[in-house]
């Protein structure tokens, strides 16, 4: 998409416009960081040294033209990044502390802390809707014996419960795109993680849609950490309190800036971070 | 003061929408049409010649070449038969009986080791374990047949007297004489084993073909493996399973020369699977076929179009059943 007609002064003042989330009540974990963060596939080294902290109730949002690693490096927070065969990483990633790549750690128990939306909206074609939102219970082997409950707060909270509450025996297959991704969303809320990982969520829908998941992100974030990897910077402005820079001149990407959202687009630091919320380039 | 309503304009005709196809496109056409009716063609003029042949002795036989179990040609010194009785009613039973065992046991066993090809063999040895399994499926069968009666038939028929020593007071896993060998069983088990290569490629092409983006929704969700086949891999390749299930029960129902081998073919409705005694349709041309006069070899045809009938209604319900129940996790 082209972002030439965004001023970074329009964006920054959208960004400010946006109360940072205060640490809510019943607040989920204390935070993600990550160590030095490098990726490879196969020999090709993709991702340089990334240190970045995810405070605990915070948006953050990761920018940057395709290619520059963001989306890769994602997927290291929460180890789907290994299931490319010939993927490698090196570095930490702390999850309340307790690296998840520590050697005895069940990779299982970490993907149920730390959830994922992808970019393409995935239901279960198999599944109804009801089925599909508490299909992380049975797919974890979690006992849960007030699922009825679970169901509707979980759709609630993803913005989706008067659109299907008359309709949770259908199946999913038969939402719009922006339905069957806010389904996806309550099926992340359903196994309780305290982090958020979204790759892109919006690419896929109409503006509506879009529309309506940015308000849903904006509720979750009082009680779980979400990061959230966008090439729409409207919708970094709109919806993150710290944005990271991240970029590839052609070797790994790097992450060139981190800071808060609104600083990021009224003053860059650096000078391809300033070049690239202008809308010079990506 | 009425409005006067306007008539509505009448809508014009649609119009007549052709295309005229390039000739490159017309060759092509009739060049892949006649590939896709030649094997229509074929099948359709081994029935007819089947039917041909056959049709009299089903019309004198009636029913009874179905239901009846009997094998007699009587003939005068000349050669000319005096009297004949056909059925076919124990090779049937036969047939649905040591398939149906082929199923039960081979179908588990393969979609096993295709989950296994699938999703944790790795390296060299899914390779070596793929091309192995390709291996089998052109393996001949009087091969398998040989290997089921000089070295299988023993270790099956221990355990057909252990099933029936526990288990035999189910009225199948009785036998009135303890003849344990060359039973359905034990045919049953071969075709099992030569049903498991085209089971297992089918299954492990449908199993490849699981969308990605679902596999990671559930391990995004905190699956383990386990509970992602079973709720991504197995409802997405149902529909495959049973497709591949059928083919295989086609090959284990026509099966020849291998269940001749390790069946014995007696002219007797035999229920119980453990029992040998038994014979399946197609063993059945192949034991009469080398001294059967033009008269039974009539017969022997007519066999075969049942067969052949039979074939075609368990592939309309295989086609039935994967429109009826694969389609849902697609």
């Amino acid at each position: 998409m082209t972002t030439s007609h965004v001023t970074p002064s329009s964006l920054s003042s959208v960004a400010s416009a946006r109360t940072v989330s205060q640490p809510g009540t019943a607040l989920l974990g204390n935070g993600l960081e990550t160590r030095g963060v490098h990726a490879w596939f196969g020999k090709k080294h993709v991702l340089s040294d990334v240190t970045l902290d995810f405070a605990a109730g915070t948006v953050t949002a990761l920018i940057g033209p395709s290619g520059c690693g963001k989306s890769t490096f994602l997927r290291t927070l929460n180890r789907m990044h290994e299931f490319i065969p010939t993927a490698a990483m090196a570095g930490e990633v702390l999850l309340d502390g307790k690296d998840i790549y520590a050697p005895g750690i069940d990779v299982t128990k970490i993907r149920l802390r730390v959830g994922m939306v992808f970019q393409k909206p995935n239901p279960f074609p198999s599944m109804t809707i009801g089925q599909n939102v508490l299909s992380g219970l049975k797919l974890a082997q979690i006992k849960n014996s007030n699922t009825d409950d679970l169901l509707e707060s979980c759709l609630t909270r993803a913005g989706l419960w008067n659109e299907v509450k008359d309709r949770l025996g259908e199946h999913g297959g038969a939402l719009s795109g922006g339905q069957q991704q806010r389904l996806c969303i309550a099926r992340s809320l359903a196994v309780e993680p305290q982090v958020l990982l979204m790759d892109e969520p919006c690419s896929a829908l109409d503006p509506g849609s879009t529309f309506r998941i940015e308000e849903t992100i904006a509720d979750l974030a009082k009680t779980m950490t979400i990061v959230i990897v966008t090439h729409n910077m409207q919708q970094a402005a709109r919806v993150s309190d710290y944005t990271a820079f991240f970029l590839s001149d052609g070797g790994p990407g790097e992450m060139i800036e981190a800071a808060p959202t609104s600083s990021i687009f009224s003053s860059p630091q650096n000078k391809r971070t300033e070049d690239y919320v202008t809308g010079r380039f990506g | 003061m009425a409005i006067e309503l306007k008539e509505r304009p009448t809508p014009p005709a649609p119009r007549q929408i052709t295309t005229k196809p390039r000739l490159s496109d017309q060759v092509f056409r009739t060049v892949v049409t006649i590939g896709g009716m030649a094997s229509l063609v074929i099948l359709g003029l081994i029935a007819i010649f089947l039917s041909i042949k056959g049709m009299h002795i089903l019309v004198d036989e009636k029913f009874n070449f179905i239901t009846e179990s009997r094998w007699e040609v009587i003939t005068d010194e000349t050669g000319e038969v005096i009297e004949a009785n056909f059925g076919i009613g124990a090779m049937l039973i036969g047939t649905m009986l040591s398939a149906t065992i082929a199923i039960l046991v081979g179908v588990p066993i393969s979609v096993l080791s295709a989950l296994y090809l699938t999703f944790y063999a790795n390296g060299k040895l899914k390779k070596v374990l793929i091309s192995v399994i390709d291996l089998m499926a052109a393996f001949p069968s009087l091969l398998f047949g040989f290997w089921g009666f000089f070295i299988f038939m023993s270790s099956a028929e221990y355990w057909a007297k252990l099933i029936n020593k526990y288990l035999g007071f189910i009225p199948l896993f009785d036998v009135p004489t303890p003849i344990f060998e060359r039973s359905p069983f034990i045919a049953g088990l071969v075709l099992a084993i030569m049903i498991i290569p085209i089971v297992t490629s089918i299954s492990r092409e449908i199993f490849d073909q699981t969308p990605l983006d679902r596999v990671q929704a559930a391990y995004a969700l905190g699956a383990t493996k386990l509970s992602m086949i079973k709720a991504v891999v197995i409802p997405y390749g149902r529909g495959g399973i049973i497709g591949g299930a059928m083919l295989g029960l086609g090959r284990a129902m026509g099966e020849t020369v291998a269940v001749y081998t390790v069946l014995n073919v007696v002219y007797q409705v035999n229920w119980q699977v453990l029992f040998g005694a038994g014979g399946n349709v197609a063993s059945l041309i192949l034991l009469k076929f080398g001294e059967a006069g033009p008269y039974e070899v009539d017969a022997l045809m007519a066999a075969g179009l049942i067969l052949f009938l039979l074939t075609l209604i368990v592939n309309a319900t295989a086609d039935f059943l994967i429109n009826r129940f694969g389609g849902k996790g697609r």
